[in-house]
């Protein structure tokens, strides 16, 4: 592996920004370490060198001709294929899809491209983000690069691979009740999800719209906080983004523990079935305090309730969200005899198993006589989770929790919908409340697979997030017995 | 022919109109709202539906939406609330059309008409509410295949929904036509239905007189004209009343009126209809409407008809059926007051307005906007005949020119050759010619006392002048011309 590879993208940028590494001998190592490392891991959906190049050598011109470069000149981004990039399919991996190319950028990766960003490549994904093991991709099947036999976590499978592979600095993710945080645990990288409202959503193909939000995947709380600084802020493309410009991020990280109240719900801790998880976060928990922060117990009485509050909002949003896959404008046509057919067929066709159970889910929650029996009452309860977290954060600057129940598990292990639904029942919660939280890498399981620390800050505390996960992450790293910042073993050798 | 029934039913009927927003831009997008542009030329990923893309109201279309339920004495909602109305359409992209469900923008108004009723007072029908949405695209059926233009797709709407209050097929033709006239008045449509800017669905049901409970209703789709409504509703009474009195049943369903058969045909029933599985549409936040905003809607609207027609009567003294005329286009009842603001005769203006200009616009079928007419150079020629130089013949004649070419009236009657000159001259020249030419006739006769002859010459001279003098001042010079003789 290149060696350039091992920084982070801040510096990456930093030397491409003073003419020390060409934007193009970044691109050409990243490259080429995809190709060495992609048959094991099987992230990228389309990776198409010379567009990769193209955009690496218009960094290096724009450098030639004095132009000031942006805070990611040259970096290798990679995105999740659920979100548009101009001129490249998208295929949310389905075969819905197929043949689809983007016709715009999402906000996004507009304002990737514009910090000078060199977008590496689509990366897989759970078919249109439904699912927590990435195994639902109609297109590849994405493996864990700390283990091949394991699965990467979902739905963001390729985006948080890639970057655990060294085949990206950054990738953008997506994030509807865990999709960037489970994966992010399960291979060992940052993932973050910002608060509701702070990353655009145009040009991310919508699955839950109240719930959805683009993150990034980093190496590094540093990096994760300059891909925040270049994508956060209102769009006036997306309705639902705040109006204020949010904080400066990567400044912000200067903040540390002293004095913050970081909130822990007991039974979380106590429920992980393996102890050698639940022993990572709480040593972790224990980190937070001998770094100045205060442990409180809190309570969150109504967040048992948020896998089936989200099953019922997120399913019924995603039966309209997805009814534009119709066969009649673009994507995959069935052959029919006539319009309700090519919808039928269409559809029928287009659509995994997954997608059609969370459609049929959906539909029937929104039913004329069943509304008000699951939309309405799910969106009573939401309020109320909502309510318990307020009253938290009167209380805890922070919530610390496990991010699952359990590192990575082996592919093809939770073939039943319901197991699998339950890897997200401690991120689920804070999605519906649309928190900022994220996954931090705390250390190694019993079997050496990453375990990831949950942490969650109240709507808009970003700021406090990130400062908070870097302190902890800087104290992690200077740990030599965890080795915290090892390679993958499956890129071992 | 009605047959004569048993019983007497009476008609309720309730009027659904859909009214198209001539805002800049569409309902969630930036995509120009025009009519007759090449298909799918302005669409953009959002109102194309593509995946990823996202709605934005547009503040014009919620503004107008204030302005068309302040015009209809609603009231007005403290926030927007958008819903989803889900139903697979080859022309509805999204596969769900943006609509408002449980919270109209405007609610509990009504809707004055120029009709009396029971007590005598004007009628009036209450407007249930008045909802923002998004129109879909247009689907075009060829042969073989269905063609869509998405070009309407995501022009904003307003959907007005009428009371159950109107008791006959006149009644409903007299509300589309005032609730035209009130929407004229604001300026934020086109109001064609022609152009598909004003749609309307009908239901109806009958009841035997007296009773209060509703019959069974039908809903009727595909009225593209007032006329249309009229006609369906009068088939479709008919109908019921005939299914009822042979003893049978109705069901809830949808009709669609069949403009060539002249009667309606069975779209879909009760429980065939689509479950549109509304739900708040999450990607557009809640917005505030502020009273301040409506407060500065109402305050910024037009005099409505109903109170103009109070002060043209009051005012100017019109008839009635004259005022209501004038106010039933407020592009005419605004040129006919920037008229009398030139010319203070306010009834000689009218008649002008209610007799001439009407039949210009009803031959042309244009609006008042299509004639090159202006107060101005109607008051000109008002004046050209109060000073004797135009005739009532030519005056009228010259009118005609004139809204076509635009010219001033003088102009124009000097470019036609109808002024009469001050210098009468040729007038004596064409009374001398005609009193040589019928000196033996006419003139003897005149001579011999009688008076009918008078007439004759007088026609003759004109004939002669091409009209160009005024036939009331003649007598007096032919008079004159026979005692200098
Ligand atoms: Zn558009």
């Amino acid at each position: 592996m290149h060696e350039l590879l091992q920084l982070d993208a801040s510096e990456a940028a930093r030397r491409v920004r003073d003419g020390s590494v060409p934007a193009e001998h970044l691109a050409q190592a990243a490259l080429a370490h995809a190709r060495a490392t992609e048959p094991r891991v099987n992230a990228f959906l389309d990776q198409d060198e010379a567009f990769v190049l193209e955009q690496a050598r218009a960094v290096d011109r724009d450098r030639a001709a004095g132009k000031a470069l942006g805070l990611l000149a040259g970096v290798p981004v990679a995105i999740k294929d659920n979100i548009h990039v101009l001129g490249r399919p998208t295929t949310c991996a389905s075969h819905m899809l197929r043949g689809f190319v983007a016709p715009y950028d999402a906000t996004v990766t507009a304002r990737l491209k514009a910090a000078g960003a060199v977008i590496v490549g689509k990366v897989n994904l759970d078919e249109f983000a439904m699912g927590s093991s990435c195994e639902n991709s109609a297109l590849k099947q994405t493996r864990n690069p700390w283990d091949a036999s394991r699965v990467p976590g979902g739905s963001s499978g390729g985006s948080a691979a890639c970057v655990a592979a060294r085949s990206a600095f950054i990738s953008l993710g997506s994030d509807t009740g865990g999709s960037i945080r489970l994966p992010a645990s399960f291979c060992g990288v940052v993932g973050y999800k910002p608060s509701y409202g702070r990353v655009s959503r145009y040009g991310l193909v919508a699955f839950a719209s109240s719930l959805d939000q683009v993150g990034p995947f980093a190496r590094s709380v540093r990096d994760i906080a300059l891909a925040m600084k270049v994508m956060a802020g209102r769009d006036e493309m997306d309705s639902t983004t705040v109006s204020n410009p949010g904080p400066d991020y990567p400044a912000a990280l200067a903040e540390d523990l002293k004095g913050k109240r970081v909130g822990v719900v007991r039974e979380y801790f106590d429920r992980v079935p393996d102890r050698s998880v639940a022993a990572v976060c709480e040593a972790a928990v224990q980190r937070l305090k001998a770094l100045g922060a205060a442990v409180v117990e809190i309570e969150l009485p109504h967040a048992d309730f948020g896998l089936h509050v989200y099953y019922i909002v997120a399913s019924a949003e995603a039966s309209s969200n997805l009814a534009r896959f119709d066969g009649v404008r673009y994507g995959l046509r069935a052959a029919a005899e006539n319009g309700i057919a090519t919808y039928v067929n269409s559809r029928g066709e287009g659509f995994g198993p997954e997608v059609k159970r969370r459609i049929m889910l959906g539909t029937y929650a929104l039913s004329a006589g069943h509304y008000d029996q699951f939309y309405g009452r799910a969106g009573r309860v939401r309020t109320l989770i909502c309510r318990d977290f307020a009253a938290a954060f009167a209380r805890c600057d922070l919530i610390a929790s496990p991010c699952a129940p359990f590192a990575a598990f082996a592919a093809g292990a939770k073939a039943d919908p319901l197991s699998m639904y339950l890897c997200d029942v401690y991120t689920i919660p804070s999605s519906l409340a649309g928190l900022a939280a994220m996954s931090l890498p705390a250390g190694f399981d019993a079997q050496g697979l990453p375990v990831g620390l949950h942490l969650a800050a109240a709507p808009m505390a970003d700021d406090l997030l990130l400062a908070s996960a870097h302190a902890l992450e800087q104290d992690l790293l200077a740990d030599r017995t965890l080795n915290l910042n090892r390679l993958p073993r499956g890129l071992q050798g | 022919m009605a047959h004569a029934t048993a019983v007497d039913y009476e008609p309720v009927i309730g009027l659904e109109v859909h009214v198209q927003l001539k805002t800049a831009s569409k309902m969630f997008c930036g995509c120009r709202v025009q009519f007759g542009a090449p298909a799918n030329s302005l669409t953009c990923p959002v109102c194309l539906g593509l995946p990823g893309a996202l709605p934005m109201a547009n503040r014009q279309a919620v503004e107008f939406g204030i302005r068309v339920g302040l015009a209809l004495n609603c009231q007005i909602a403290h926030r927007v609330k958008f819903d989803r109305k889900n139903y697979f359409y080859p022309d509805l992209p999204k596969g769900y059309q943006i609509s408002q469900h449980d919270e109209p923008l405007c609610f509990d108004g009504e809707l004055q008409l120029p009709i009396p009723d029971a007590t005598g007072a004007p009628k009036v029908c209450r407007i249930t509410r008045a909802h923002m949405e998004e129109d879909a695209g247009k689907s075009i059926h060829m042969d073989a295949s269905t063609l869509v233009d998405l070009n309407r797709a995501g022009t904003p709407l307003i959907e007005v929904v009428g009371g159950p209050d109107l008791r006959s097929p006149e009644e409903a033709y007299v509300y589309l036509t005032t609730l035209k006239r009130n929407l004229s008045y604001l300026g934020v449509s086109d109001l064609s239905m022609e152009k598909g800017s004003l749609r309307c669905d009908a239901n109806i049901s009958v009841r035997p007189r007296g009773r209060q409970q509703f019959g069974v209703r039908s809903e009727i789709k595909n009225l593209n004209s007032f006329r249309a409504v009229k006609a369906a509703l009068e088939y479709e009474i008919k109908r019921h009343i005939r299914v009822l009195e042979a003893g049978g049943t109705l069901h809830q369903e949808t009709r669609l009126w069949d403009e060539e058969k002249l009667e309606t045909r069975s779209l879909r029933s009760k429980e065939s209809a689509t479950d549109y599985r509304f739900f708040p549409e999450p990607d557009l936040n809640l917005f505030d409407v502020p009273r301040a905003w409506v407060d500065g809607v109402r305050a910024a609207l037009p005099e409505m008809p109903e109170k103009r027609l109070l002060r043209f009567l009051h005012d100017y003294k019109l008839a009635r059926a004259d005022a209501e005329y004038l106010v039933g286009d407020r592009a005419i009842a605004d040129f006919y007051e920037a008229a009398v603001a030139l010319l203070d005769n306010p009834r000689k203006v009218a008649a002008w307005v209610v007799v001439e200009l009407a039949r210009e616009l009803n031959e042309r079928n244009c609006d008042l906007a299509d004639l090159k007419l202006t107060p101005a150079t109607l008051v000109e020629l008002i004046g050209l005949q109060d000073a004797g130089r135009l005739n009532n013949i030519t005056a009228k004649e010259v009118f005609r020119a004139m809204v076509e070419s635009g010219e001033g009236a003088e102009a124009c009657a000097r470019r036609l050759n109808k002024l009469i000159e001050r210098d009468d001259s040729a007038v004596q020249a064409a009374i001398a010619e005609v009193l040589g030419e019928f000196k033996d006739g006419a003139v003897a006769d005149l001579r011999a006392g009688k008076q009918a002859a008078m007439g004759f010459l007088v026609g003759q001279c004109m004939r002669k002048l091409r009209g160009k003098a005024n036939p009331k001042d003649l007598p007096a010079l032919i008079e004159d011309a026979i005692r200098r003789e």
